[in-house]
């Protein structure tokens, strides 16, 4: 990278690093969703909350 | 063609709305993985090295979408907002909450790889120059929507009240837009102008133009999937969330 490697991968590194981690906090929050919806049953009610929309249309 | 009428206010009830986003992101989501890998090819094996700037310029390709992309996420957090505000649709309200984590995110990016390309280009980390202190303040409004939102418990209060602050400060984009132009400015001028014809080389350009189309792509995927918790949260108590939770 002609002298500029720390310059270039950091910036692209920076980038990856927070899109990813924005990515990871979103799926967090779907866990979150889930385990609040219903404690004991967790992400299997929630797939099943997906299928039902699925079925009302 | 069919004269078939389409009732598009219906896209606008969020019991619509909430399946049809669910069956898109993973579209976006693929469209977006491709993107970045063609862009990024095209960006670092088939762009030619800058005659004054050397290899550092690969910045550019990351640097400019993402600054667009935090302007134009605020243009499009606003319209929201104000779509909201001004009709009362809940929607609209909640799209923009939806977008302004991922505008203040590219906002940062473009703060802080402008900050990595402007150390080997100009010497300095940071200047209080009219473009870095106007993009500076859109990260700020963006910051301000998010926490002043939060800071309200009552959910359509909050909508308006963030309405207001995303409204008033529509007005910085313009000044970023035209900073360049208006003062003295260390920064660049602008490498895409509309009337003239583009003063970088085409592969240049098309890395660049491919990694926008990626940034756009990432940010609705990112948006429908947290618009979507965003109304889980939210329709907790309407008939047709509850509905479908028995």
């Amino acid at each position: 990278m002609g002298g500029y490697a720390l310059y270039v991968w950091g910036s692209y590194g920076v980038t990856f690093i927070l899109l990813g981690a924005e990515v990871l906090v979103l799926l967090k929050r779907k866990r979150d969703l889930a385990r609040k919806e219903s404690p004991e049953q967790g992400s299997a009610r929630n797939s099943q909350l997906e299928s039902s929309f699925q079925e009302n249309q | 063609m069919p004269n078939r009428k389409i009732n598009w206010y219906r896209f606008a009830a969020p019991a619509y709305f909430y399946p049809l986003a669910g069956k898109m992101i993973p579209w976006f989501a693929v469209l977006t993985a491709l993107l970045f890998i063609v862009g990024l090819y095209v960006g670092f094996f088939v762009a030619p090295t800058d005659f004054q700037q050397g290899e550092a310029y690969r910045i550019i390709f990351i640097h400019v979408p993402a600054a667009w992309m935090g302007m134009m996420l605020y243009v499009l957090m606003a319209v929201y907002a104000g779509i909201g505000w001004a009709f009362n649709a809940r929607l609209g309200s909640m799209m923009a909450t939806a977008i302004a984590p991922t505008g203040a995110i590219f906002t940062f990016i473009a703060l802080v790889t402008g900050s990595l390309w402007g150390r080997p280009a100009w010497g300095v980390w940071w200047v209080w120059d009219a473009r870095l202190t106007s993009t500076l303040i859109l990260m700020f409004l963006y910051i301000g929507f998010i926490s002043l939102q939060s800071s309200i418990d009552d959910p359509r209060r909050a909508d308006r009240a963030g309405a207001v602050l995303a409204l008033v400060g529509v007005i910085n984009v313009p000044i970023i837009y035209f900073s360049v132009q208006w003062w003295n400015s260390l920064h660049q001028g602008a490498t895409i102008r509309i009337a003239n014809k583009p003063t970088m080389a085409p592969t240049m350009l098309a890395a660049m133009l491919i990694l926008l189309a990626a940034c756009w792509l990432y940010s609705i995927a990112v948006v429908l999937v947290r618009v979507r918790y965003i109304i889980q949260e939210r329709e907790r108590q309407s008939p047709w969330l509850a509905e479908a939770l028995v």
